[in-house]
């Protein structure tokens, strides 16, 4: 994610400026929306610490138990403590939130500013495949990705990042396309710079803004599709807590406890509704004018 | 406008090849040998090299990819590993139940999400406007297993108001069986529409036509209906043939979630006894909707707006 960041600061626009106007009062809910954020993401470090039991301690003596003192969220049929799992899922949730996007930005922006700024062969090539899997919503395109893969961790990483490799690779492109077009970019070319040089100095600063507003949305996105694939079944293995497997295995359990459907359920909601709202939030502020 | 068809027409068959490629070659690329998989560790020399001669694993690559492709084409999927059913008599069975729950959800979707839109973006800034916003923030943010885990144990397991599981046989039974997992999909689904209406109605609403009529005495009905929501429904259109696919995607969830039967299930079920043959036929099945409905999306576009019509 360095690598997206640096050019951030590198704009002319004063990063402290953006930060203001994410912040600003009149939007109360990006406050309380970061705050959520920032919980989210110091539980999943410190999941190890703050966990009251082993997330993977079975025990057949309290198994389907309602929420209580000793357990928050009650425990599932392995007697399992349903918290610890939960807080245990976030650092799953954290890293493929982090991991893909990432990835994803690196390798898409690579693509799209390859085949913005080279065009011909490599350009229609390129924009072929992209149009072919832009075509396919995120999920579909996961589910039927990993049809050929396994399940596990890193399977998990590539179907996420296959998957969001085109949208970031379509920005990168047309944003290369126009900033091609630039005096600039010719003047560089004219005074010979090395094409390495223009592309690395001129051409990728410039699309800093889209691709970060792009990847804090995914994050979201990535959290979510996480959670679909280890619910199908597809996704991380048990018995390593993830909030979508944790809602697989509650789902054939259903009669026994309810409790870890609503807790993994509304864990997803709320973290994934509060990077949504930081997220529109900072492409209000990045740049008014993106659609 | 025929030649708008054709154009498009002819634009898939190499997308329809490129997917085919990439499924084929994805499949070829798994690790492990099918006739081991399926057979098991304790089968005999023999009986590999049979089951290879048989499902046509020891012919050349390129033989396999043109009998590969002329199953795919003519819809011949092959036998399943595990039910030796035929693939596609497992697909005939199956795939009502998908289109019917996609439909049905699409349309609760449509009816629920564009009104809501409209009342946002003529509300603006009022409540009406703060509650739509909710509204699609939480739909955004709710994934659609999660919702349907809710609406099942409240609705199905505690007030017993609708059925468990199934997909019910005649159309009332069907209607019924579809509900639930219908409202699901189309609360997701009316919080994106109405998210789009709203942002193309507020477009819309400010142009200069707009303000024409309602400077000629229009009634304000007439100016939201006839000038507002007419204008604003072409991008509408189009996320609505992009929110068909994502109902498709979220329906493999859903049928799993109401233990449905339909055309995910049959996929997700084969992905984890490693059924081959039918895990290839509904994977291409998805890939097929998916260029159907982009192929319909960009007619109805041309049929809609002539500037297209002209371009192409």
């Amino acid at each position: 994610m360095t690598t997206v960041d640096e050019p951030l600061l590198a704009s002319d626009e004063p990063s402290f400026g953006v930060l203001r106007r994410m912040f600003s009062l009149e939007r109360p809910g990006t406050i309380v929306a970061a705050l959520v954020v920032l919980a989210f993401v110091v539980v999943a470090v410190l999941a190890p610490t703050i966990a009251p039991y082993d997330p993977l301690k079975q025990s057949y003596l309290k198994i389907n138990t309602y929420p209580s003192a000793d357990h928050w969220l009650g425990t599932d049929q392995f007697g399992r403590d349903v918290l610890s799992r939960l807080l245990f899922g976030a650092r799953n949730s954290l890293i493929f939130g982090l991991l893909a996007p990432g990835i994803a930005a690196i390798v898409g922006t690579v693509l799209g500013v390859c085949a913005g700024y080279f065009g011909g062969v490599v350009d229609r090539i390129v924009s072929r495949i992209i149009d072919l899997l832009l075509s396919f919503p995120e999920l579909l395109l996961a589910i039927m990705i990993s049809a050929a893969l396994d399940g596990g961790f890193w399977n998990v990483l590539l179907v996420l990042s296959i998957a969001f490799v085109p949208g970031f690779a379509r920005v990168a492109r047309a944003t290369t396309l126009a900033v091609r077009q630039e005096p600039y970019i010719e003047a560089s070319i004219s005074v010979g710079l090395r094409t390495r040089t223009v592309i690395l100095r001129h051409v990728v600063p410039n699309m800093a803004s889209p691709v970060v507003v792009l990847a804090t949305l995914w994050v979201a996105s990535a959290i979510r599709l996480e959670a679909s694939l280890s619910f199908l079944g597809l996704g991380t293995r048990p018995p390593a807590p993830s909030w979508g497997n944790i809602i697989r295995d509650a789902l054939g359990n259903v009669f026994g406890s309810p409790w870890p459907i609503i807790g993994a359920g509304l864990a997803i909601t709320i973290v994934v509704l509060s990077i949504n709202v930081l997220g529109d939030a900072l492409r209000d502020a990045l740049d008014p004018d993106m659609p | 406008m025929l030649r708008v068809v054709g154009a498009r027409l002819l634009d898939a068959v190499p997308t329809v090849l490129l997917v085919l490629t990439l499924v084929f070659v994805a499949l070829r690329l798994l690790p492990g040998d099918p006739a081991l998989v399926v057979l098991g560790e304790y089968a005999t020399q023999d009986q590999l090299a049979l089951f290879r001669r048989q499902m046509g694993l020891d012919l050349p690559l390129w033989q396999q990819y043109l009998a590969f492709l002329k199953g795919m084409l003519t819809f011949d999927f092959g036998t399943s590993m595990v039910s030796q059913m035929p693939v596609s008599q497992l697909i005939r069975e199956n795939l009502p139940y998908t289109i019917e729950l996609t439909l049905v959800a699409t349309g609760l979707g449509v009816v629920v999400g564009i009104p809501m839109g409209v009342v946002a973006a003529v509300n603006r800034g009022r409540w009406p406007d703060m509650g739509a916003r909710i509204y699609s923030l939480v739909g955004y943010a709710i994934p659609d297993f999660y919702l349907g885990a809710l609406l099942l144990i409240g609705f199905a397991l505690n007030l017993g108001w609708f059925p468990i599981n199934g997909g019910g046989s005649g159309f009332l039974d069907r209607m019924y069986h579809v509900i639930l997992p219908a409202i699901t999909l189309a609360t997701l689904k009316s919080a994106f529409l109405g998210r789009l209406t709203r942002t193309s109605m507020l477009e819309v609403l400010g142009r200069d036509y707009v303000r024409t009529a309602r400077a000629k005495g229009a009634r304000e009905p007439r100016v939201i209906f006839r000038h507002g929501l007419r204008n604003a429904l072409l991008p509408v259109a189009t996320g609505l043939g992009l929110s068909l696919l994502a109902t498709l995607s979220g329906s493999v969830a859903i049928e799993l979630v109401f233990n449905r039967p339909g055309i995910g299930e049959v996929l997700i079920s084969a992905i984890a006894k490693r059924d081959y043959p039918v895990i290839q036929a509904g994977v291409v099945i998805f890939a097929f909707f998916v260029v159907v409905v982009n192929l319909g999306v960009d007619l109805v576009y041309a049929l809609v707006d002539p500037r297209i019509r002209v371009k192409a």
